[in-house]
């Protein structure tokens, strides 16, 4: 086993040997700083997929965590309210049950990706960049005025979200949720990597002509990526708005795509457990700083600054080195 | 089949007819027309600018030309994209390597492989456990020497290995023709001779259009060369009629000096 696998062992152990601990030592605030890592560095694994394998550099991802995040909001705010969302041509309810919030999610934001993606991938470099981001806005400032679902001030939701056979108001089960949905993710997210789709993506990344040449279009292999790397940040919206029980235009904006870079960019672009690496730091940094100054981003930006003149693979490429071109 | 119905076109594998194209006031192709037929090579020389690279990127489908045409097998392929180009057997190296550097050397070869077998919306499977495609990635690796250093990351290769595996990626993809960009730039004397051998026993594979600034190899290996000069073709014939055509000698060859 080489560092960077020995590295990721250790992480993953310890995101969950912090909240059991927490679990029985009762510190349930703890655990709930572990459920945002978890559900915050789910967002930087799907975006992973589009920016560390396929290069895109999209500045709009909070598109899909918000609508992750409204998605949830609408359907249990229906639920909590007895109003059906539809009524014709068939009656849709409202529901408090997260496996179909999930595929909700999921189904919604893969959607709105298919549609910005196929759009933005039409450009490249600095206008992508900028194509993403003037989406992701759009949806916030279409998600401000939009009152009918609370509109600037968002939207609450009094119970948590229900699992079967779980009780999601114990933090810790609600942790675990959250967890095994990031293993899955990191698992899917590793095979992806050295699949057949993988190969193709990196190699369009690093070099489109190559691709072209063999015949492969690089776009279709872009749209793909960037719709399952929308699917999994919508994902995570919709379990971060249940961590808060709150929705609000906040995580459609471009601040949020923003944070959501910085794990991978902290973590390491491209490497596996980056973003979880760069959320727990985010995290750890936003609470232990947090507490001493308001200001706390300034070293935010510091640790940024250092990460991206003098460690170009993240906190990962500075302990294990140069990735290991898989076998 | 294109030779029965098209008699004229007997035994083209590319056909290029009045091409041209122009760069604001600079025109880097003006009413190009030649063939490539069933087994041979031929080779575009010309000094450096002549356009060679222009028409190149034209027949590839990187460029669009302004006037002209292109056929492959026969058939026009003028609303084709090199994408397309590619999937009907048209195989490219580069003058400027365009390889994936942070591959390994068979991964780039298998990347080939991917291409030419389809497949590659897969989403789970080891793409380096594959068998199939290793296979194919390995042996266009043993066919261009190559296979001794599959495990080596690209970026780390010579300017002469990385031409090498620009012909096994260009190999994996059993192409109809090739199109070859200075294959022996950078190479050594020794590389450059078993490039040259190399290259003899594939025009019978597929026929191959070559571009090449190494004189020794253009008349050891060239069935008919072309001459390109300031994007007009001044000459077209066997390694002979060029060599003893005034015009070319006074154009091109009497500065270099290449046999």
């Amino acid at each position: 086993m080489n560092r960077e696998k020995l590295l990721n062992a250790a992480v993953i152990l310890l995101l969950l040997a912090i909240p059991l601990w927490a679990h029985m030592a009762e510190e349930p605030f703890l655990i709930t700083l572990a459920t945002k890592v978890a559900i915050l560095a789910l967002a930087g694994v799907g975006l992973n997929i589009a920016l560390g394998i396929g290069g895109l550099v999209s500045l709009g991802h909070a598109a899909f965590f918000g609508i992750g995040g409204y998605a949830m909001g609408i359907l249990a705010a229906h639920a909590q309210n007895y109003e059906p969302l539809a009524e014709w041509p068939m009656l849709i309810e409202g529901t408090n049950q997260m496996p179909v919030i999930w595929l909700v999610a999921v189904v919604a934001s893969a959607l709105a990706a298919l549609v910005i993606g196929a759009l933005s991938l039409r450009t490249s470099g600095v206008y992508f960049i900028m194509i993403t981001l003037a989406f992701g806005q759009m949806l916030y400032y279409f998600a401000i005025s939009w009152t009918a679902y609370g509109g600037e001030d968002g939207l609450s939701i009094w119970v948590r979200n229900e699992f079967p056979g779980l009780n999601t108001l114990v933090p810790l089960e609600f942790f675990l949720i959250c967890y095994v949905i990031l293993c899955a993710a990191l698992w899917f997210a590793a095979r992806l990597a050295r699949a057949p789709f993988g190969l193709a993506l990196s190699a369009a990344r690093q070099c489109e002509a190559r691709v072209e040449t063999v015949g492969i279009t690089p776009y279709q292999l872009r749209l793909t990526a960037f719709v399952i790397s929308g699917a999994i940040t919508g994902l995570a919206g919709a379990l971060f708005a249940d961590l808060n029980r709150f929705v609000s235009p906040t995580m459609l904006s471009w601040h949020t795509s923003g944070e959501i870079m910085i794990f991978v960019i902290i973590g390491g672009v491209g490497r596996l457990f980056g973003p979880v690496i760069g959320a727990a730091l985010f995290i750890l940094l936003e609470h232990l700083l947090g507490g001493i100054s308001d200001y706390w981003q300034i070293y935010l930006g510091g640790l940024l600054l250092i990460i991206v003149l003098y460690a170009r693979g993240g906190v990962i490429g500075a302990i294990s080195g140069r990735e290991v071109a898989h076998d | 089949m294109t030779d029965m119905t098209d008699p004229s076109g007997a035994g083209q594998v590319l056909k290029v007819s009045d091409l041209s194209k122009s760069f604001g006031a600079l025109q880097a192709s003006k009413n190009i027309s030649l063939d490539l037929r069933a087994g041979e090579i031929h080779a575009l020389i010309g000094p450096n600018g002549a356009g060679k690279s222009t028409l190149i990127k034209q027949i590839s489908g990187e460029l669009r030309p302004d006037s002209g045409s292109v056929s492959l097998l026969g058939r026009p392929v003028d609303d084709l994209d090199r994408v397309a180009r590619a999937r009907m057997g048209l195989g490219r190296t580069f003058q400027i390597s365009a390889l994936a550097m942070e591959f390994t050397v068979l991964q780039n070869a298998v990347l080939g492989a991917l291409g030419a077998r389809g497949g590659v919306f897969r989403f789970l499977g080891n793409v380096m456990r594959n068998k199939a495609l290793v296979a194919q990635a390995e042996h266009a690796l043993e066919r261009v020497g190559l296979l001794s250093d599959a495990k080596r990351r690209t970026a780390d290769l010579s300017h002469g290995q990385r031409r090498q595996l620009e012909v096994a990626v260009a190999l994996t993809l059993q192409p109809k023709l090739f199109l070859m960009d200075e294959p022996m730039a950078g190479l050594g004397a020794g590389g450059s001779q078993a490039l040259t051998g190399f290259l003899d026993t594939l025009r019978h594979e597929a026929p191959i259009l070559l571009v090449e600034h190494d004189m020794d190899a253009v008349f050891a290996l060239a069935d008919r060369i072309s001459v390109l000069v300031y994007g007009e073709v001044i000459a077209t014939g066997t390694t002979e009629e060029i060599r003893n055509n005034a015009e070319v000698q006074r154009a091109y060859l009497g500065e270099e000096e290449p046999v």
